[in-house]
């Protein structure tokens, strides 16, 4: 096991080390009315912004943790990641190489959400973990089998099909199609929140021992913190799309500078604090096509000023992390 | 075979299937009368169609009875020429089934391609063919086949016109019914493209003819099975209703419209049965394959389910 005291690189060293680097990454969205609505009834174009200047570095074999409430933009950024999704503004450099629809098939792999959606229910077993395989025009002879024995299952289930298989079981099946193509970064999309809380240790474990074995990189993206603190080496904040805080996991968890941060970890249940009392986050996260001016978090936020109306808090270092907050503690 | 007749009785759709009485008299009528098409040289007494074999003495002899002149007998009696009604209608319903089965296959294949690219690009292709679609369906599919048909007629050479009237007839049919394959499959394509494997499979490196055709596709296939067979039944009724217009299946190959068409002329002159048992058999095979292709609907629909 290494300690959390060895991930935190000197800053200059930080980019020949990082694996992913992500630039200033935004992404809008268009939700304007059809056309005809908007010629006739004289409506404006609407966008949604739903990714606005995130930066951040991964470095080769950690784990780094995106958390945040739905809506806050975990999912796209991971899709444009991978390269599933252009970005509106920004860059996201793998191993100094920018990611896109070509530039990167097989380095770079992901673990979806819904066990229950990410696997064909036509096809079978063999043929969905050697995919990735198979569309670069490789040999993929064997790789089923090997790859079901690493996740735990049997090389007789490569002939099955998804449907014989229970989510937990599904989910080693897409963890084995991600490693097929062996890649050096994999996106993980909350990959435990559709499986039962004893199932989901259990994929844990198995993703932490073959991030190991494989010498992988995982972005790992969830709203639950306890998940978070269990697989992560440094953690992301979400809010509204920007990003709010970073910090290692131990910094995060001791020491979280943001408001917004407090506020997740109180609400967070605690196997220490039995009877205690939870406070309840207040307030909903806001309509990302008309946001709060200044500070996002602001209308929430028990620390708010007048400062906070008016202007976007800037990132800046503190500690091992850097934090956007006017008022960061 | 016999693992896979043994594994579809045992399935969902093979109980359903056994709890139909519907569904398995339609599928008995269905089989009997594909079996009579394919084996008609050696089931029929006789080539409707070769000169040789017939015999004008035996013209309009009823059905059931024994010609008083030639002493032949006809189960369902002989047309004015001398036919045994029995063998042009078993010859009739092999030009009926290709046409009807060819002109599907010609409407489902345009329709699934084009359903799919509308469905997975998405956009300005979608709307184009879309809205193509709507605009062929404000036609009714007869007039269009006609329509079809009466151009290829006029440019095709006199000598070939003949030859190539069934290849008309069938891209007629098969043009005029590639709407419901395309809406059906662009209605899946839309669901199915948002899917998480299909982003793993983009993801993987595929291309979009791979994902359209290897991961879409598949999960399309019961409702355009269920389509499919409705549309035999259509494409069947379309080519006897052409044909019985005249603008379909020539006389030198007659199909089941065609017959019924010339036996109405002698329909009120007491001569029933030249009319009658072409339309009987136009009939079944219409209800049999339309009642198989409701029950494939309902056994499909995991939505009707008790």
């Amino acid at each position: 096991m290494r300690t959390p005291s060895e991930f935190t690189v000197p800053k200059d060293r930080r980019a020949s080390d990082s694996l992913v680097s992500v630039l200033g990454l935004s992404r809008t969205f268009d939700v304007s009315p059809p056309f005809l609505n908007r010629l006739i009834e004289r409506l404006p174009k609407r966008t949604l912004k739903a990714v606005t200047d995130v930066s951040f570095n991964v470095e080769r074999g950690t784990v780094f943790a995106l958390v945040g409430e739905s809506g806050s933009g975990k999912t796209t950024i991971g899709r444009m990641v991978v390269g599933l999704m252009e970005p509106s503004a920004g860059n996201v450099l793998i191993d100094g190489e920018r990611s896109g629809p070509d530039s990167r098939r097989g380095g770079v792999q992901m673990v979806f959400q819904d066990p229950y959606a990410s696997l064909n229910p036509r096809w079978r077993v063999r043929d969905i973990i050697a995919e990735p395989v198979v569309a670069q025009g490789g040999k993929a002879t064997g790789i089923a089998e090997q790859l079901l024995e690493k996740v735990g299952l049997s090389a007789d289930d490569a002939k099955l099909f998804p449907h014989q298989f229970s989510g937990g079981q599904r989910q080693r099946i897409g963890i084995a199609r991600a490693l097929a193509s062996n890649p050096k970064l994999i996106v993980c999309d909350e990959p435990t929140s559709a499986l039962d809380v004893s199932v989901q240790a259990q994929v844990l474990n198995l993703m932490s021992d073959l991030k190991d074995e494989f010498g992988l990189t995982y972005i790992f993206i969830s709203h639950d913190l306890t998940v978070v603190r269990h697989m992560a080496d440094r953690i992301g904040v979400l809010y509204l799309g920007r990003l709010v805080e970073e910090a290692p996991v131990e910094e995060l968890f001791t020491d979280a500078k943001h408001p917004y941060t407090r506020m997740l970890l109180e609400a967070a249940p605690r196997m220490d604090a039995f009877g205690r009392e939870a406070s309840i986050p207040i307030g909903e996260i806001p309509d990302p096509i008309s946001p709060p001016p200044g500070c996002a978090f602001h209308p929430r936020c028990p620390l708010a000023t007048e400062v906070c109306r008016r202007s976007v808090p800037a990132m800046q270092p503190v500690n091992k992390g850097r934090v956007a907050c006017h008022h960061a503690l | 075979m016999i693992s896979r007749i043994s594994s579809f009785w045992a399935s969902d759709i093979g109980w359903s299937f056994r709890g139909s009485p519907v569904a398995i008299l339609s599928a008995i009528m269905v089989v009997v009368l594909l079996m009579a098409a394919l084996f008609a040289p050696w089931i029929t007494p006789q080539n409707p169609f070769d000169p040789s074999e017939l015999n004008l003495a035996n013209g309009f002899s009823p059905p059931l009875q024994e010609n008083p002149f030639t002493n032949d007998f006809f189960v369902f009696g002989a047309d004015n020429q001398g036919r045994d009604v029995f063998s042009t209608i078993l010859y009739g319903l092999r030009i009926s089934l290709m046409v009807g089965v060819l002109a599907v296959a010609f409407g489902l294949v345009l329709g699934v391609s084009l359903g799919l690219i509308a469905g997975y690009v998405g956009g300005r292709v979608d709307s184009i063919i879309m809205r193509t679609a709507d605009i062929q369906l404000t036609f009714p599919a007869i007039l269009i086949a006609m329509l079809i048909f009466g151009i290829a007629k006029g440019v095709a050479p006199i000598e070939y016109r003949d030859q190539v009237a069934i290849w008309v007839l069938i891209v007629a049919i098969g043009l005029s019914d590639w709407v419901p394959f395309a809406r059906v499959v662009r209605g899946a394509a839309m669901v199915q493209k948002n899917k998480d494997f299909v982003l793993a499979a983009k993801l993987a490196g595929q291309g979009p003819m791979t994902i359209m055709f290897r991961h879409i596709l598949p999960n399309a296939m019961s409702p355009i099975l269920v389509i499919a067979t409705i549309s035999l039944a259509l494409a069947i009724i379309a080519e006897a209703t052409l044909s019985f217009l005249g603008v379909g299946a020539p006389p030198t190959k007659p199909s089941l419209g065609t017959l019924i068409r010339v036996g109405q002329e002698f329909a009120l002159s007491g001569e029933w049965w030249i009319l009658f048992f072409p339309a009987l058999t136009l009939l079944m095979l219409a209800l049999s394959v339309n009642s198989l292709g409701d029950w494939l609907r309902d056994a499909l629909n995991p939505s009707l389910k008790s």
